[in-house]
């Protein structure tokens, strides 16, 4: 049925397509046969209702095919899970990690990015974890998804047969934010991700920039710049403002100074904004240098 | 002269005010006690999905704020399924029906009955409270998985505790029901003589009794691991999250067969009486709620295909899940052929069983495509898994909730409803049940994503038409129990057997006296025997 010229994904599209008009088949001749009798037989065309206990030989058929045709689904939905799951030799080893609430794309030459860029195709092996609860990568386009579980590596695999931007979406509930977990897969040709590839490390290793960490570290998805309220407070103008806080379910002021904005990264729970829920999670995978790029932005944003 | 009414007094006038119903031991108004505290059950659940509809009927903040949102969904769920869709056939109908059906005064544990009332309201009020006090609603989707269950500051302690007790009254009212199935059934009533709708009672019960104490000790291991933190879990401590997902559905997954049996069973009572013939293959019928109910146990891992759990398991389960579609299919064969030769009078009842029938051959067969791995691994974690399971959980166990309440309603509050009215409201909630969850199979196919408080816009249109249905749906609802209300108050009294029926509830008066049976019943052939002096097979 299923000849090399099939991909993973256009795979997975006949078997859909396959079951789904076994499906419909089964589904209308039900209904329509239900329908039937009970026009057929109403009891103004039929007042007398034959007695008829049951029938062995029909008992065994409608056993006996549906049995069939559910194992022949099973073999197909496992054949192509496995095309969708054997990974080639040649791939593009990437490694994944989820967060509450963004990805973070780590290439094996140490490269990190917020948003995967892919040669066109090329197979791409993403090893997935997560640094906090269950998430789960999902590509529409590519038809597969896999959990990205703390402690543990999982993986899933594609090859992007055309050039575009693909939307990545996480498929399992992972707070506030679930739903603003989006990334984007961007397939390009092999020479303009080669360019890019080496550009991207030939560059030198620069100071890291308070403004962009924002955005890569997830903080806007619940922080506006901009003072309007989302999920949390907005971040703008708070730098050496009072603001009022409960700590350990007291309330008390405090300034927004340094070692505040250090506290809430790295402890988010400690103090937190009065009329704000408690739900940050800690942003450990900062380091000190970038917590400080974070605090001098923060220092501009007025 | 003042004739004297021999009939004894019915279970209604047997006793007046607040304590001769909360503290009844008669199986009869403990089921009625179970369907009021239900209706305000399900409706709280409803307007939460009112209200999670109208914030989805546009991309980004609508209504509420994104956490209030995922309180919405936690809720909703919890209420709709541990208050309602589980408990519903067999705390209601069955508590009411069973002893009616096979001849008994009362079910074999009476007391047991009312203290499994007492802590399914327990339950219930936990989980309310779980909503006012504390730091805030639950946000973890009624699956509680770890470790987000684990870390959220909300009140999921308390919501937790409400659920380990509903597991008790289910496991007490199972309990209950295989014991008073062995023990109690009138003369004559040999297995094969009874009814469907007890043996579909009999199936679950032995679910509820053995699949519940599992989910009963993991809920405990949760708000232990809270408290105590046992690492049990938490993979920061050396835990495991996908043990917990193995142990919610080691139980959740058999406890959908416990939602799925009672309405089968339910419609197999209803179809036979609207069809004047017998049902099509009893026996072939009976043996498919056992096996559902066994093979049940088996496919609990097809909710973990994406979890990262080994391939080799994934290729197991899938084939097991495949399996359990068989007897399904068989059961859904055999009420078709009932209807082969009938005489057929459509009636409510007869409609919601025809509904029920559609309906939960596209849940089912929706299901049968999930259970293949390669599909699964594209509609799982999206509104695909959320059109499938609302068209059997609503289309399925509602419909059939339904069904029986116009069916049974005669004989449970001795007054008729407007016919004409309750077949309105059924078409209203056939129309708004496809209108709301059948966009999404097409929402989840093209990767919308469930649990989502907000949305990519290209997803909008899918949205829109479902959120219109949830107002077609409510509408059929209040339609429905607005029918049902006004025959409580004004309906014209009902015979003792207005449809025709030929099983052991239609023989007494409607509705019931206090003990049943004034003389117990002798039970001479099989439960179905309709046309003259056909024997029924046994």
């Amino acid at each position: 049925m299923f000849g090399r010229s099939y991909t993973p994904i256009g795979m997975s599209d006949v078997i859909f397509l396959g079951f789904l008009v076994i499906c419909l088949v089964l589904l209308v001749g039900i209904t329509v046969t239900m329908v039937y009798f009970i026009i057929r037989y109403s009891r103004k065309r039929h007042p007398q209702a034959e007695q008829i206990p049951g029938n062995i030989p029909l008992e065994i058929i409608w056993t006996v095919l549906p049995t069939v045709l559910v194992l022949g689904m099973f073999y197909y939905g496992w054949v192509g899970f496995k095309t969708l799951r054997q990974v080639p030799g040649d791939a593009l080893q990437i490694s994944v990690t989820g967060r509450m609430w963004t990805w973070t794309f780590e290439y094996p030459n140490g490269l990190k990015a917020n948003t995967l860029k892919v040669p066109v195709k090329k197979a791409v092996n993403l090893n997935l974890t997560s640094a906090d609860v269950l998430h789960s990568f999902f590509v529409p386009a590519f038809r597969i998804k896999e959990d990205a579980v703390p402690g543990m590596k999982t993986y899933l695999w594609f090859q992007a047969e055309r050039e575009g931007t693909y939307d990545v979406f996480c498929s399992e509930y992972c707070g506030t934010g679930h739903s603003g977990m989006l990334s984007k897969i961007e397939v390009v040709s092999q020479d303009v991700f080669d360019q890019w590839y080496a550009g991207e490390t030939a560059k030198p290793v620069k100071a890291p920039d308070g403004a962009a960490l924002v955005v890569s570290a997830g903080c806007t998805g619940c922080h506006s710049l901009d003072g309007s309220r989302i999920v949390g407070p907005s971040l703008k103008g708070i730098f050496g403002e009072k603001t009022h806080v409960l700590t350990d379910g007291v309330e008390r002021d405090i300034v927004v100074d340094e070692d505040y904005i250090r506290r809430s990264l790295l402890e988010p729970g400690k103090d937190v904004v009065e009329g704000y829920p408690a739900i940050m999670p800690a942003q450990t995978q900062l380091s000190a240098e970038e917590i400080d790029a974070i605090i001098d932005y923060l220092k501009t944003l007025k | 002269m003042s004739s004297v009414n021999t009939a004894p007094k019915s279970y209604l006038s047997a006793g007046q005010g607040l304590r001769s119903w909360i503290f009844t031991l008669d199986h009869k108004r403990i089921g009625l006690l179970y369907l009021m505290a239900m209706s305000t059950f399900f409706l709280s659940g409803m307007t939460l999905g009112f209200l999670m509809r109208l914030e989805l009927i546009a991309p980004g903040p609508t209504i509420v704020s994104a956490q209030t949102y995922n309180s919405f969904f936690t809720l909703h769920g919890v209420i709709m399924i541990f208050l309602f869709v589980i408990p519903g056939l067999p705390a209601v109908f069955g508590n009411f029906m069973l002893p009616l059906m096979i001849g008994a005064k009362d079910v074999f544990f009476p007391r047991l009955n009312l203290l499994s009332w007492w802590l399914f309201i327990t339950g219930a009020c936990l989980a309310f409270a779980s909503l006012l006090t504390g730091s805030g609603p639950p946000d973890t989707g009624w699956t509680f998985y770890a470790p987000y269950s684990l870390r959220t500051g909300t009140n999921v302690s308390l919501a937790v505790f409400g659920a380990f007790v509903l597991g008790f009254s289910s496991i007490l009212t199972g309990l209950n029901f295989v014991t008073t199935i062995h023990r109690m059934r009138a003369p004559g009533m040999t297995w094969f003589r009874m009814p469907l709708f007890p043996w579909a009672l009999y199936a679950t019960g032995w679910v509820q009794v053995l699949a519940t104490p599992i989910l009963g000790i993991t809920l405990l291991l949760v708000i232990l691991e809270r408290w105590l933190g046992l690492g049990l879990f938490n993979p920061e401590m050396g835990g495991d999250p996908i043990l917990y997902q193995h142990l919610f559905w080691i139980y959740s997954h058999p406890a959908v067969y416990i939602m799925i049996l009672p309405a089968m069973g339910a419609i197999t009572e209803i179809i036979p009486v609207y069809a004047r013939k017998t049902i099509f293959g009893y026996k072939a019928i009976a043996f498919s709620s056992v096996a559902i109910a066994l093979l049940g146990y088996l496919v609990w891992a097809h909710h973990m295909f994406t979890s990262g759990m080994s391939d080799t398991a994934r290729m197991i389960f899938s084939l097991l899940t495949f399996l359990v579609a068989i007897p399904s299919a068989i059961k859904v064969f055999n009420w078709v052929g009932t209807l082969y030769k009938g005489s057929i009078q459509i009636g409510t009842p007869f409609l919601y069983a025809m509904a029920f029938i559609f309906l939960f051959s596209v849940g089912g067969l929706t299901g049968l495509m999930q259970g293949a791995l390669s599909i699964n691994l594209r509609v799982h974690g999206t509104y695909f898994i959320v059109g499938h399971f609302h068209y059997v959980m609503f289309g399925g166990t509602a419909f059939a909730f339904f069904g029986s309440l116009h069916y049974w309603f005669p004989k449970m509050f001795g007054r008729m409803y407007n016919a004409k009215v309750a077949n309105m409201a059924w078409a209203i909630l056939f129309i708004g049940l496809n209108t709301l969850y059948f966009p999404m199979f097409i929402l989840g196919w093209e990767g919308m994503p469930r649990r989502y408080y907000d949305y990519l816009p290209e997803f909008q249109t899918g949205n829109v038409i479902s959120t219109v249905g949830s107002w077609i749906l409510i509408s059929g609802v209040l339609l429905m129990l607005g029918n049902l209300l006004m025959a409580l108050l004004k309906g014209r009294h009902a015979e003792p057997n207005p449809w025709g029926g030929t099983t052991l509830e239609w023989t007494v008066s409607s509705p019931p006296p206090l003990e049943n049976f004034e003389v117990t019943p002798v039970v001479t052939g099989g439960p179905y025997a309709y046309g003259r002096g056909d024997k029924q097979d046994d």
